[in-house]
């Protein structure tokens, strides 16, 4: 856990309260409608395809592949600023959805698209855990 | 041709100063006030306003207040750097079905006086979705980044083939004198400048400016009246793509609905079109924009932006100002994209004009490829 966490952290609704309550567990979750079964990401109220309500939290197996990434040289992002270079990266989980996020454990220039990747969660604090993704 | 928007151009003003101790209010009002008097009108024919600028919640209340202006119509559609495009659309719309007659489009920014990052500065939007994009440390650049990255991976896509476009943005900037970059350069250059978030350098990424302007559309009737030569609306898309609950194809942009689209209600067709203003945040917004609206098959846009097609001379001119890239950038660019159609299709851009200029395609982009964008499309025309 960071002595001191300077990046940003997730503001936290009613919305997305079991999102990030599963993250602290260490377990990533989509939404399955009821409905028209869609499976999506990131967590909303209502299905993106259907707007039906009748969602079920579904986890998913964490394992994916690298869609496209940055290698970020430059940025005034808080907490970000002071470890560049770092990665950003739409990681494609084998479910099928996308999901917008870092890729660390290995060197930013080390990362290719179509890597397989594996979710890694960080602890922000005692509340806070973020999924993150390294190489599988 | 273009039947149903009639509604003519008949005054543009492009604030020519690059950094300026005056306000974001101030340009937009000395802006307008050019862009009419170039119409051969004043404050008080103003009935309809089309202007980004404003407080959210009360959106343009303020600048209308300021101008004294008491419209009939009033729009502050915000999506991202494609919004000036998006208004002139509209102003067209709300003029042909008789909502007003002289529709006013302005906009003005003092980014660079203000010291604000544009590209790299901390995504926080207050919206729902910072809790999933913020924390990763995402900036502008990087959004744009990750689709130029994807693109070299699907189709062999090089550095130097984006950085010809930016080779010939420069190009044209050094026949602009109130660009903020004229210093021509090589490919070289900028792959040799910084990396900002790869594989976008520096000299992929539009400069940071203060800047404004203004745009004034009237009903086809007064045409006889106006003091320059009109320009015409003949076809207008808007589109949107985003995250899709997490199923997208990072490189089809909404320019691939606008273009066809636009196209399609002008009644013209990709070789009639004689330059081309695309927005051009980053030199992967060009050459993505360029594939969805048509120009060339999907996949092939490096090949297509390069040896000189896109300077002047070449088969498609493209941002014959300099564009984001070299002439300015104050954060929503897209009203110099109508500007500068209309002074080519008047013949007015000196140095840089383009020979017998009848047709021009404006595309603006607003927001980020790699998350959610906005595309606008015009059709502009010579009357």
């Amino acid at each position: 856990m960071a002595a001191e966490w300077r990046k940003p952290v997730p503001v936290v609704t009613a919305e997305s309260r079991p999102f990030w309550e599963a993250c602290r567990r260490h377990r990533l979750l989509l939404q399955r409608c009821g409905a028209c079964g869609a499976l999506q990401y990131y967590p909303r109220g209502v299905c993106a395809r259907c707007w039906g309500t009748a969602l079920a939290w579904q986890e998913a197996s964490g394992r994916g592949t690298v869609y496209t990434y940055t290698v970020t040289y430059r940025t005034e992002t808080r907490g970000f600023r002071e470890e560049t270079p770092y990665v950003v990266a739409w990681v494609e989980l084998e479910e099928g959805v996308q999901v917008l996020t870092n890729i660390v454990g290995c060197a930013p220039e080390a990362v290719r698209i179509g890597m397989p990747v594996v979710v890694a969660f960080e602890d922000v604090d005692d509340a806070v855990s973020i999924p993150r993704f390294r190489p599988a | 041709m273009g039947g149903r928007l009639a509604a003519l151009i008949a005054g543009v003003y492009e604030f020519p100063e690059r950094k300026t101790a005056r306000s974001a209010w101030e340009i937009q009002a000395l802006s307008a006030r050019e862009a009419l008097a170039e119409a051969g009108l004043g404050p008080r024919d103003v009935d309809g306003v089309f202007t980004v600028t404003g407080t959210p919640g009360v959106g343009p209340l303020g600048l209308l207040d300021y101008l004294d202006l008491n419209p009939r119509y009033v729009d502050s559609t915000t999506i991202g750097g494609a919004s000036p495009v998006a208004h002139v659309h509209h102003a067209a719309a709300a003029i042909a079905s008789g909502r007003c007659s002289v529709a006013l489009v302005t906009y003005g920014s003092t980014a660079l006086s203000a010291g604000v990052a544009v590209g790299t500065r901390e995504r926080v939007t207050g919206e729902y979705l910072d809790q999933f994009e913020t924390i990763y440390g995402v900036s502008t650049v990087g959004l744009y980044a990750m689709v130029a990255q994807r693109h070299m991976h699907e189709y062999g896509t090089t550095p130097a083939q984006l950085a010809a476009i930016a080779v010939a943005c420069r190009r044209h900037a050094s026949l602009n004198p109130h660009a903020r970059y004229r210093e021509p350069i090589t490919v070289e250059d900028v792959l040799r400048s910084p990396m900002i978030s790869s594989p976008l350098h520096r000299l992929d990424c539009c400069v940071i400016t203060d800047g404004g302007g203004a745009v004034v559309l009237v009903a086809p009737e007064r045409a006889r009246d106006l003091p320059r030569p009109p320009v015409r609306l003949l076809g207008a898309a808007e589109a949107v793509a985003h995250t899709a609950a997490g199923r997208r194809d990072y490189l089809v942009t909404a320019a691939a609905e606008t273009g066809p689209r636009a196209l399609a209600e002008a009644g013209v067709a990709h070789a009639d079109i004689d330059a081309a203003m695309i927005y051009d945040s980053f030199t992967i917004t060009v050459l993505l924009t360029l594939e969805d609206l048509g120009f060339c098959p999907k996949g092939e846009g490096g090949r297509f932006v390069e040896g000189g097609r896109l300077e002047l001379g070449g088969a498609l001119p493209v941002n014959t100002d300099g564009g984001g890239l070299s002439s300015n950038h104050p954060g929503m660019r897209g009203i110099f994209l109508v500007i500068e159609a209309v002074r080519q299709l008047r013949g007015e851009a000196g140095p840089r004009q383009v020979a017998d200029c009848r047709l021009v395609l404006v595309h603006g982009t607003g927001g980020t490829l790699g998350t959610r964008h906005s595309g606008a499309t015009l059709i502009l025309a010579r009357d």
